[in-house]
C-alpha cells in the first residue's frame, strides 16, 4: 500500500480556494444595490424559472452565483430556517444576521471538512425601516462573512464591475437610477476598450426588497414594469 | 449539530411542504401531537369559537365569522377573530377549539407561503384545500377527545375564474360546497338565512350584506354566537376574495349594513307589536 504524499495545510486550503474561485468566476455576475426605498438585485439570466435571486422571508432576500445545485440547496435550507424560526418565535425575530451566521457555519464546515468546497458566493440582504437599517452580508465559499454597505458584486468579472459601481453609486439613488447603474455594470465589456452591451429586459432577472410594502417586501420586476423602469430617463453622473 | 452547520434536514432536497419538514425535524412543534389528559369528557377545557359563514358571488367569495368565543356558559372573548387570510387568494375561517384553531391557521398560512417560496409558484385552490384537510386529519386524536377544529375554506380559483367554498369534517374529509355554507354552533340558523337570502348574480356588497344578516340570524337563536356589538363597535370579521386578492371589509361599511338590518327589523317588530299605550286607564 502506498503512503499518501504529505500536503501542507496551507497548500491544501489554497488548492481548495483556487478551485472554488475558478468555479464562481465562470458564471455571470450578480449585483446588489441599495436605493432610497429598498435593495435591488440584478443579474443577466435569460431563464424565467432558474432564479439566482429569491425571497427568503418578509424582509430578507437571497442572491447567489456559482453552481446552481449548490446554492439552490442553500436557498431551500434558508427558507426552512427562516420559516421554522418565524413559526416557533415570531415573524420579526427572523433576521438576516442569524441566517448569515448559519450559512457561514455551513460553508466553513464544508470548506474545511469535505473533499470539495461549495462553489458559491451568496448575499443575504435584509431591508430595514430606513436605509440606515438595511443589512447586506456577503458570504464566500470558505464561510467568511463581510458586512457590506451600498453595493455588492459577485461572480464573473467582479473586480471590474466593482469599479463601475464604486464610481456610480451614492446614497439616496432612486430605483430607476440604481437599475441604470446595474445595467451599465452588467453590460460592461469583458476587456478594456471593448464594446459595451445593451441588455434588454427579457435577458435580466431583477428583484427588489421594497421597504414601502407591507409584510412581504420581496418583489420580482419583469415584463412591462421592468421595461418602463429601464426606459425611465435618469439624471445624475453617467 | 456539533460543527454548527445547518442540519441535514434543512438541505435535504425534495419536499416543498413545511409541515413535512416540521414533522421530520421538529415534531414537538406540530400542533395536534399532544393528547389531552383523559379528563371528564364534555367539560369545556378551552374557549370555543363558533359560527362561520361563506357564500359565493359574481367574481369571488365572502367568508365571515362572528366575534364570540365561549367556554361553557361563559363568554371567553367578545372580540376573537376567526377569519384569516390563508394567502393572497384564499381565506380560512375556523369553528371549534380556539387555541388549536388559531395555531392550525398559522401553520396553514406558513405551509402555503413556504410552498410558494420554494417552488416559485402558487398552489392550486384544490391543492390548498387538500393541505388543509391533511392538517385537520392530524388533529383527529384531539378531536375525538372533544377538541375539534372545523374550518371553512373559501378562495378565488385563478384557473376557473370564480369563487369556491370547501368544508371539512374532523376526519379530514373535504367537501366542495356550492353557493353558500356555514359551520359552527349557529350554523343551523345561519344556513336557513343564507338559503333565503342568497341568489345568483349577487355583487360583492350584496354578498357581504347577506353574510352579515346570516350571522345576525345565528346570534339571534344561538347563545354561543355573538351579534354585532354596536356598544363597543365590534363587528363580524368579513372578508372577500376575488381576482384582486384578499380584502377585509372595513368596520365602517359593516356598521352601515348592521344599522340598515337592525332598522329594518325594528320597523317590522313595531308594526307587528305596536308600543302599548301609556295611559293608566287603559291598563286596567
Amino acid at each position: 500500500m502506498s503512503m499518501p504524499f504529505y500536503v501542507s495545510p496551507e497548500q491544501l486550503m489554497k488548492d481548495r480556494a483556487d478551485y472554488a474561485r475558478k468555479g464562481i468566476a465562470r458564471g455571470r455576475s450578480v449585483v446588489v444595490l441599495q436605493y432610497d426605498e429598498g435593495i435591488a438585485f440584478a443579474t443577466e439570466n435569460p431563464s424565467r424559472a432558474l432564479h439566482k435571486v429569491s425571497e427568503i422571508y418578509d424582509r430578507i432576500a437571497f442572491a447567489a452565483v456559482g453552481k446552481y445545485n449548490e446554492f439552490e440547496n442553500l436557498r431551500v435550507a434558508g427558507v426552512r430556517y427562516a420559516d421554522l424560526r418565524g413559526y416557533s418565535y415570531a415573524r420579526q425575530d427572523v433576521t438576516a444576521r442569524g441566517l448569515a451566521n448559519a450559512y457561514a457555519q455551513t460553508l466553513g464546515t464544508v470548506f474545511t471538512t469535505e473533499s470539495k468546497p461549495l462553489e458559491v458566493e451568496i448575499v443575504v440582504a435584509e431591508v430595514g425601516a430606513t436605509a440606515a437599517d438595511d443589512q447586506v452580508y456577503r458570504l464566500s465559499y470558505d464561510g467568511s462573512v463581510a458586512d457590506e454597505h451600498g453595493y455588492v458584486v459577485m461572480g464573473g468579472q467582479a473586480e471590474r464591475l466593482n469599479g463601475i459601481l464604486q464610481a456610480g453609486w451614492r446614497p439616496g439613488l432612486t430605483l430607476a437610477e440604481v437599475l441604470a447603474l446595474a445595467l451599465r455594470a452588467l453590460g460592461a465589456p469583458a476587456e478594456e476598450g471593448g464594446e459595451p452591451r445593451t441588455l434588454a429586459a427579457a435577458q435580466l432577472e431583477v428583484a427588489v426588497l421594497d421597504r414601502t410594502r407591507p409584510r412581504r417586501t420581496f418583489r420580482r420586476l419583469a415584463g412591462g414594469l421592468l421595461e418602463e423602469l429601464l426606459a425611465a430617463p435618469v439624471g445624475g453622473p453617467a | 449539530m456539533v460543527d454548527g452547520r445547518l442540519p441535514q434536514a434543512y438541505t435535504t432536497a425534495g419536499s416543498a411542504s413545511f409541515l413535512e419538514f416540521l414533522q421530520g425535524h421538529a415534531p414537538d412543534l406540530v400542533p395536534g401531537r399532544l393528547s389531552a389528559a383523559a379528563g371528564a369528557a364534555g367539560t369545556p377545557l378551552a374557549p370555543h369559537g363558533t359560527t362561520i359563514v361563506a357564500l359565493t358571488f359574481e367574481g369571488g367569495a365572502v367568508l365571515a365569522g362572528d366575534r364570540r368565543a365561549t367556554m361553557g356558559n361563559v363568554i371567553a372573548s367578545r372580540e376573537i377573530e376567526k377569519v384569516f387570510p390563508a394567502d393572497e387568494y384564499s381565506a380560512v375561517g375556523i369553528a371549534g377549539t380556539a387555541g388549536l384553531a388559531v395555531e392550525l391557521v398559522r401553520l396553514f398560512q406558513l405551509e402555503l407561503e413556504h410552498y410558494e417560496k420554494i417552488e416559485g409558484s402558487l398552489l392550486s385552490l384544490d391543492g390548498k384545500a387538500n393541505r388543509l384537510s391533511t392538517m385537520i386529519r392530524g388533529n383527529l386524536g384531539l378531536a375525538m377527545q372533544g377538541l375539534a377544529v372545523v374550518p371553512l375554506f373559501a378562495g378565488y380559483d385563478l384557473d376557473r375564474r370564480h369563487g369556491r367554498i370547501f368544508s371539512f369534517d374532523v376526519t379530514g374529509g373535504r367537501y366542495e360546497e356550492h353557493d353558500h355554507h356555514s359551520v359552527g354552533s349557529g350554523s343551523l340558523f345561519a344556513r336557513g338565512s343564507l338559503k333565503k337570502r342568497w341568489r345568483p348574480g349577487l355583487d360583492a356588497a350584496g354578498a357581504v350584506r347577506v353574510a352579515v344578516e346570516a350571522l345576525l340570524d345565528a346570534s339571534d337563536d344561538d347563545s354561543a354566537t355573538g351579534g354585532p356589538d354596536t356598544l363597543r363597535d365590534v363587528y363580524p370579521v368579513v372578508a372577500t376574495v376575488t381576482q384582486a386578492g384578499y380584502l377585509r371589509v372595513p368596520d365602517a361599511e359593516l356598521a352601515g349594513h348592521v344599522a340598515a338590518l337592525l332598522d329594518e327589523r325594528r320597523a317590522l317588530h313595531r308594526q307587528a307589536h305596536p308600543a302599548p299605550s301609556t295611559d293608566p286607564e287603559a291598563a286596567r
